[in-house]
């Protein structure tokens, strides 16, 4: 915390702990265990947020640029608030984490990473995200962690908005024309092999009872909530493979290699440079 | 207080008839014996203003004689429109921007959750009933983008979180 008052100015510079006051003494720096689930999730939220970025200036309407660029605001927000808190076990800060990774040392769900393709698959993708996140961080709002409970709390909210906003998108498309529903079946079909990934449990889960949220016991709520959307949308759930997975472990899909790239090109050419 | 009065002329860049105190994102201003210590709240997760007013405090405090100035983001509990002062709302409606209609739920809904409730957001130009949401995200993460049925004038709305 005491970096803060210096770097004040430092527009480029990451803020510091988001921390309640109560918390700063105590439980401001994460165990290793702890420290690799905030990278989980911190890792997914920047990841899809790197995504959705992209889209700014080609959305299909300029409400949906905002918007979008709106959803990616806040998720970098959570990668920020999570990614600072993993760095803090090691050391590390959230720039070093973001940029200075390879592909290998990533663990963000091979979902988020998958291409933003047509606006279809960019909604299916986010309908999906966005349904597991709020399950996820309604529930980790209890955590034991205070540092995750409170960024839990706040990010529930936010992820809400996400959900309501691809819900809408997911029942225009598919009941607009021939076309868009066309669309919107082939993104489901593309993007579901990556559902399953989501809700497997990770050893790691195993020591942390009571911090985590087991991805497993949020399969039953997340089919519950997105049941009444397909149906009103008049779609099935797709049936096909499951992919591998293996995002947890740091085996991903071929397309976050090129995604990092072009993420982190800058800052290795320059290090340390702000602007 | 004298350092709680001075950190509160701070605005909100994007919405400058806002202070931070209006928009309930000064939680807390205290005078140690070797400095002050502020909390700050987000809005939004993401929100980038909130840099911008994290240097704003501590330049304002700082002109004002202040020394050891640290400025502090809490994220718990979470900000709610809630806490916005109805001096607040009432500066927000004169400078064109509907204000939030309604309470925050404590809680997002659920399938089980209750249920929210969408009040009706009035025109902050002729003050009718009769708009609709053109866009749920607006030019900043708080709004949404409303349309007046009667005058025809699209307007901010600053939306219940």
């Amino acid at each position: 915390m005491s970096s803060h008052t210096d770097d004040v100015h430092g527009h480029a510079q990451v803020d510091v702990a988001i921390l309640p006051d109560e918390l700063i003494a105590s439980a401001s720096v994460a165990s290793p265990d702890v420290a690799e689930y905030a990278l989980w999730l911190g890792d997914d939220s920047l990841v899809l947020s790197q995504r959705l970025g992209s889209w700014i200036s080609r959305a299909p309407e300029l409400e949906e640029d905002v918007a979008l660029g709106n959803i990616a605001l806040d998720l970098i927000g959570h990668a920020r608030a999570l990614l600072h808190y993993a760095g803090s076990a090691s050391g590390k800060t959230e720039d070093d984490l973001a940029y200075w990774r390879d592909e290998p040392e990533w663990r963000s769900l091979q979902l988020v990473e998958q291409p933003n393709g047509d606006f279809a698959h960019t909604i299916a993708r986010q309908f999906i995200v966005s349904h597991f996140l709020f399950e996820l961080y309604t529930r980790l709002r209890d955590s034991s962690d205070a540092t995750l409970a409170a960024i839990s709390d706040k990010a529930a909210k936010e992820v809400d908005y996400h959900r309501d906003h691809s819900v809408q998108w997911v029942l225009r498309l598919s009941l607009g024309t021939d076309e868009s529903r066309r669309r919107m079946i082939v993104a489901f079909s593309d993007m579901w092999p990556y559902v399953d990934e989501m809700f497997r449990d990770e050893p790691l889960l195993d020591r942390l009872e009571g911090v985590a949220v087991r991805p497993s016991s949020l399969r039953e709520v997340f089919d519950l909530a997105i049941a009444p959307v397909f149906a009103e949308a008049e779609l099935e759930e797709p049936r096909g493979f499951i992919a591998q997975g293996g995002g947890r472990r740091g085996v991903h899909s071929e397309h976050l290699g090129l995604m990092l790239a072009e993420m982190q090109v800058l800052a290795r050419a320059h290090p340390g440079a702000s602007w | 207080m004298r350092a709680w009065a001075v950190a509160a002329t701070v605005v909100d860049p994007e919405i400058p008839v806002l202070t931070i105190e209006d928009l309930g994102v000064l939680r807390s201003v205290s005078v140690t014996a070797t400095g002050v210590d502020v909390s700050l709240t987000p809005t939004y997760s993401g929100c980038p203003a909130l840099d911008a007013m994290r240097d704003d405090v501590f330049a304002a405090l700082t002109a004002a004689g202040y020394e050891n100035v640290s400025v502090r983001l809490v994220l718990s509990p979470a900000w709610t429109t809630d806490w916005m002062s109805d001096d607040g709302k009432k500066k927000l409606e004169e400078y064109g921007i509907a204000a939030p209609t309604g309470h925050a739920t404590a809680r997002p809904s659920g399938p089980a959750g209750p249920v929210r409730l969408q009040l009706a957001v009035k025109c902050p130009r002729c003050n009718s009933l009769n708009t609709r949401e053109l866009a749920h995200f607006g030019s900043t993460s708080c709004k949404s983008l409303y349309e007046c049925k009667a005058c025809l004038e699209p307007f901010d709305y600053f939306k219940v979180l």
